[in-house]
């Protein structure tokens, strides 16, 4: 139907596409992988790496955010399963107001909230703690895990349900033993999700964060840069090992990386 | 259908069957007791939802009623606040200072929304058009953009903007030299330098999404409309286009909020400036609330966005809802 000419003028475009996407993200391996002095030898300095994780203190700042990005994605899963299941499958009074509740919570910018969050939690000598990073992102991520698992939950088969019932089982084991080993994909594409969101948070950190030992890797990075002229290759180094994590999840997981993407926010 | 079957059971037993069938030995088991709907327990529920919505209280509904609060005040973060009514509002609508980030907000919706969603158009319409191999290549390659962690972007494209940097170095290799600039130095770009940021950023989602729109459309439509003599484009607009109205209605809402929500390009590649010309509305939040000791202008500029982004996506899916007539 399409002729040999557009063909290529497709494949023209979608390669210069492409390599626009990419350029960017190349200049950060190929600055990282220059030697941080000048005069040095050339080659491949794979050092930089080792110079970042240590005198940088990466290691500190992608542990924080290993341990944060695990924890919301932990809570906020099991919380939005317990939540979506009952908003899924049952009846209660008030569900429709409480439901809508979370969905205008699904609209909140952070930035509404993370002000007020940040002099409540001082009051509390709560800044600068584990908790500031981790509980104000499950609050965010539920809002959207709610509502997705509520999607599958509704979408589930009621005949197996009924089924499961009739059989004995009870609210507790229906969910944990026939509705959440059939959901695997849809609780899935809910973890991709919110670890992506939870590893690039950058407002947050920096607001709740002024102790060097709780930065997370995004907030570590954008200290580091202001410390260093921009174009090193440490920094470059720095940038690299902080976006590998989600580039590397993506990568491996792309097809239901983007599929969820596209439904979560279709339905969202 | 099934929840009918299971309300039978209690029926029988009043019309004396008291003995249940052998053949359907659980079936007692399973009655509703107390005359709730089967299948449906419900006092269970708010179990379910308790541990979920504790801590949506705490960490987003009080926090967001503390904001309404503190946007009433004019407060330094330290000493004793005053109270001052809706005069921080009054304030953010007059003020050139509070006002102008709201204007920025709105060049960059060109480059976080209209281009994006154009070329995210274009890039969907060729590919399902030509029927490419290695579609799923493409795809993930001009998606990767939208999982980069944001400082990691800002970074790579601060070093892009620098007056050494790539992009000036390609003006001077092209004979342009006299176009080069610093970029990010100068005010009268700047802004338009981190709105193209947020192109790059947007447009793999986009497309991504109008794939998948345009996917649902049977090919027959096309070769209806190729049959009546409409070319490429022609075809797009009659058949693919109008097909996609909840896809662009999510791309508009998706693009618009990060365009409103910008923060992290900006802390990074300008800090606001040079001057004034890279504030942001989230920028200005932080900036005020956090930086110049002014929380009430901060946190009112932040209900202000909040009910500026409620108000659009709320729009913007209930005009796409509506059926096109």
């Amino acid at each position: 139907m399409t002729s040999t000419f557009e063909k290529s003028m497709t494949y023209l475009v979608l390669a210069v596409a492409s390599v626009m996407a990419l350029y960017p993200l190349g200049i950060i391996l190929a600055t990282a992988l220059q030697p941080d002095q000048i005069g040095a030898s050339g080659g491949l300095h794979f050092e930089n790496f080792s110079a970042a994780w240590e005198r940088g203190s990466f290691s500190t700042y992608l542990t924080n955010s290993v341990i944060v990005s695990v924890s919301v994605v932990v809570l906020s899963t099991v919380l939005s399963c317990l939540a979506g299941y009952a908003f899924g499958t049952m009846r209660f009074r008030g569900s429709s107001l409480l439901f809508y509740l979370l969905l205008l919570g699904l609209m909140v910018p952070s930035e509404a909230v993370v002000i007020p969050l940040y002099y409540d939690l001082r009051s509390l000598h709560l800044t600068d703690s584990y908790v500031a990073l981790i509980f104000p992102q499950v609050a965010q991520s539920l809002a959207f895990g709610t509502f997705w698992m509520r999607a599958y939950f509704r979408s589930s088969s009621r005949q197996i349900v009924e089924a499961a019932r009739l059989d004995g089982a009870g609210h507790g084991r229906i969910l944990w033993s026939v509705l959440l080993p059939m959901g695997r994909p849809a609780v899935f594409t809910m973890v991709l999700l919110v670890f992506m969101w939870t590893w690039n948070e950058f407002l947050l950190p920096l607001v709740m964060i002024s102790d060097e030992s709780l930065r997370t890797a995004p907030l570590g990075l954008s200290n580091f840069q202001g410390q260093y002229t921009s174009g090193t290759s440490l920094l470059a180094a720095a940038a690299v090992l902080v976006a590998l994590p989600v580039l590397v999840v993506f990568l491996l997981t792309q097809r239901q990386f983007i599929r969820g993407m596209v439904e979560g926010s279709v339905k969202g | 259908m099934s929840g009918r079957a299971l309300s039978d059971v209690p029926a029988e037993q009043r019309d004396g069957s008291t003995e249940p069938s052998p053949r359907r030995p659980k079936q007692p088991m399973a009655q509703p007791a107390r005359g709730r709907a089967p299948g449906e327990p419900r006092g269970v529920a708010y179990l379910y939802i308790a541990p979920a919505f504790v801590v949506f209280a705490g960490f987003m509904a009080w926090p967001l009623m503390r904001a309404l609060w503190l946007s009433l005040y004019e407060w330094d973060g330290l000493s004793v606040g005053t109270f001052v009514g809706l005069d921080n509002y009054r304030e953010v609508f007059t003020q050139p200072e509070l006002r102008e980030p709201f204007l920025h907000s709105l060049v960059l919706l060109i480059f976080f929304s209209v281009l994006p969603i154009l070329l995210g158009l274009a890039l969907a319409g060729l590919m399902t058009r030509a029927k490419v191999r290695g579609a799923g290549f493409f795809r993930t390659v001009i998606f990767i953009p939208q999982v980069i962690t944001m400082v990691v972007v800002a970074i790579s494209w601060r070093q892009i903007y620098a007056p050494n940097g790539q992009l000036n170095d390609a003006l001077r290799a092209v004979g342009l030299g006299s176009w080069a600039h610093a970029w990010l130095g100068d005010s009268t770009y700047a802004l338009a330098a981190v709105g193209l940021v947020g192109t790059w950023v947007g447009t793999g989602l986009c497309m991504v999404l109008f794939m998948a729109g345009l996917s649902k459309v049977p090919r027959e439509l096309y070769e209806a409309a190729a049959l009546d003599g409409a070319g490429g484009v022609r075809q797009f607009f009659a058949v693919g286009l109008p097909a996609l109205r909840g896809e662009l209605a999510v791309a508009i809402t998706l693009t618009v909020v990060a365009a409103l929500r910008t923060f992290d390009l900006v802390y990074v590649m300008t800090t606001g400036g040079p001057g004034t010309a890279t504030r942001v509305p989230s920028y200005e939040v932080w900036r005020w609330s956090l930086d110049a000791g002014r929380v009430g202008d901060g946190v009112t500029i932040a209900i202000v966005l909040t009910v500026i982004i409620m108000t659009l996506t709320i729009g913007v899916n209930q005009i796409a809802e509506r059926d096109p007539t």
